[in-house]
């Protein structure tokens, strides 16, 4: 009998599909989880609210949408507004008065303020899943056999072009300078005339502007609820434990492995496995590399 | 112009300064001496602003600082060179440069004249301008000091505190870096208020010097006086009590 190798031909589609869509999945894990990055270099502690802020982009961007009838783009940039506003206030009422406690106790507080966010989402916007209309045509696309949802796309270019401005930001501004200054050395920036309450608030200000982002074009694809936020965000805090809380290239692999590894573990395994792939991942981070894949072993960080 | 009134600072419950009185004219240098945990370096960041003194007044050209944030007295014209240098490590030496100036770009200063400062402190270390674009800790310790004092001057301070520039390092470059604090006084009338391990060498460019026990101010005179006194010389300049006194 001739073999076609039919067989395995269509295992190497699947895998490629898979791939494909773990990418985009990745992509936003790498936006949530550059959110985190930023806030723990410049305040040392983990932001277990950053979910909550993925939920606000996509549910208010709905809101605005379904409820207020307003223009697509209209409803993106008020909901990343209102988002980066939630953020603000959260850091001035949450973390700001208590400055001088120990990380452990302000990880904590983030904690209580993704309950409260979320309590208040849930009240506010009801129980339901809801999804926001594609960006464009709904149509998938066909590459090299696979095929791809223009979304997907989107979500592909627009964590890019973020990933890219935040570079430019943290590398050619001053004060993105200021900001890498102050996680480096606090003591010295605030010497310079770093205003070290400023960097943070400005940290809480981007994190949760990305967050939302990272929410607003994912909501086309996955739906969005008043919960989403605990599972993204633990996801986006694997990326960036991945990526050693870089808020760079680092973490931007690890969402991305971390998507394509959750999405062939789903079709290959058992899409039942899907969550618990990233954890496992996690895990296995934590007890052979803690300081993540993509950092030399800690170099000085005084 | 700037005068420090019976200042107490505090670490938890370790009284650290006791009422501290000092004051620094325009252009003048000044030394703090004393001993390990005399209070040198608290008196510089009480002065930053990073430990606070929790009563008692400082006041910077008739204007009262004690409360502000380390960057608003910055922006008051009060740089600190850190002790161990504190140089941004994964920066360039032109990074550092641009942001001991962060506080001109927020002020939308122009950015043409930060850069022809940049140029001028190259011109103030020399050996720093072949650099500019090496990581700021690969630097040898020398260098790392002139960089920290580069950086601090970028703010263009009206008085530079400086902590222990020679501290590890070479005479020839403690020397070095030592004439240079000295210019600065004669082509930009910065005031200096310098802490020195190395006392003699302090005294000796200074105008006047303060000298520090346990927290307390037990000595004000002029460089020279100090030099030459001889409780001075036999705990701070290393001459034995004996050859002192069989001179």
């Amino acid at each position: 009998m001739p073999n076609c190798g039919c067989e395995t031909e269509t295992m190497s589609h699947q895998i490629l599909q898979y791939a494909l869509s773990g990418l985009s999945t990745g992509a936003i894990y790498s936006l949530i989880g550059i959110g985190f990055a930023i806030i723990y270099n410049s305040t040392g502690i983990i932001n277990f609210a950053q979910g909550e802020f993925v939920m606000l982009g996509g549910m208010m961007t709905y809101f605005f949408l379904s409820l207020l009838r307003l223009p697509m783009l209209a409803a993106m940039c008020l909901s990343i507004l209102l988002t980066t506003a939630v953020g603000v206030v959260f850091e001035r009422l949450a973390i700001r008065p208590l400055r001088n406690a120990n990380p452990l106790s302000l990880v904590i507080i983030t904690i209580g303020g993704s309950i409260l966010i979320r309590g208040i989402a849930m009240l506010q916007f009801g129980k339901d899943t809801h999804s926001i209309p594609a960006f464009s045509s709904n149509e998938p696309l066909v590459i090299a056999d696979a095929t791809i949802l223009p979304q997907n796309l989107w979500i592909l270019g627009i964590t890019f072009l973020i990933i890219a401005a935040n570079r430019y930001f943290f590398y050619h501004t001053i004060n993105g300078k200021a900001m890498r200054a102050c996680s480096h050395n606090r003591r010295a920036a605030s010497l310079v005339g770093i205003g070290v309450k400023r960097m943070v608030l400005i940290s809480f200000a981007i994190s949760s502007a990305l967050g939302s982002i990272a929410g607003i074009i994912t909501a086309p694809l996955t739906m969005t609820s008043y919960d989403v936020g605990i599972m993204l965000g633990l996801k986006g805090f694997c990326a960036a434990i991945i990526g050693g809380m870089s808020s760079g290239v680092g973490t931007v692999f690890g969402g991305l492995l971390l998507g394509i590894f959750e999405s062939l573990g789903a079709g290959l395994i058992s899409s039942g496995y899907k969550d618990a792939i990233a954890f496992i991942i996690l895990l296995l981070i934590l007890f052979i590399r803690p300081q993540g894949l993509f950092r030399k072993a800690e170099t000085e960080r005084v | 112009m700037l005068r420090v009134k019976n200042i107490n600072t505090y670490y938890g419950q370790v009284h650290a300064l006791k009422n501290i009185s000092l004051h620094l004219r325009a252009g003048e240098i000044v030394t703090l001496i004393g001993a390990n945990g005399a209070g040198k370096t608290t008196i510089l960041n009480s002065l930053s602003g990073i430990t606070p003194p929790r009563d008692g007044e400082i006041q910077f050209e008739g204007v009262t600082v004690n409360g502000f944030s380390p960057d608003r007295i910055v922006e008051m014209g009060i740089s600190q060179v850190p002790e161990g240098r504190q140089v941004f490590k994964d920066f360039s030496v032109e990074d550092n440069l641009e942001l001991g100036a962060y506080l001109r770009y927020r002020n939308k200063e122009k950015k043409s004249d930060i850069r022809k400062d940049i140029e001028d402190v190259f011109g103030l270390f020399p050996q720093l301008s072949g650099r500019r674009r090496q990581m700021a800790g690969t630097l040898s310790g020398g260098e790392q000091q002139m960089l920290a004092i580069g950086r601090a001057l970028m703010a263009k301070p009206k008085v530079l505190l400086l902590d222990e520039p020679s501290m590890g390092l070479a005479p020839l470059v403690v020397q070095e870096i030592f004439k240079v604090i000295v210019n600065l006084r004669v082509k930009r009338s910065t005031a200096v208020l310098l802490v020195e391990q190395n006392a003699r060498a302090a005294l000796k460019i200074a105008d006047r010097g303060y000298v520090l026990e346990t927290g307390k101010v037990i000595l004000e005179e002029n460089a020279r006086d100090l030099l030459e006194n001889k409780d001075v010389q036999r705990a701070y300049l290393g001459r034995d009590k004996k050859e002192i006194w069989e001179r």
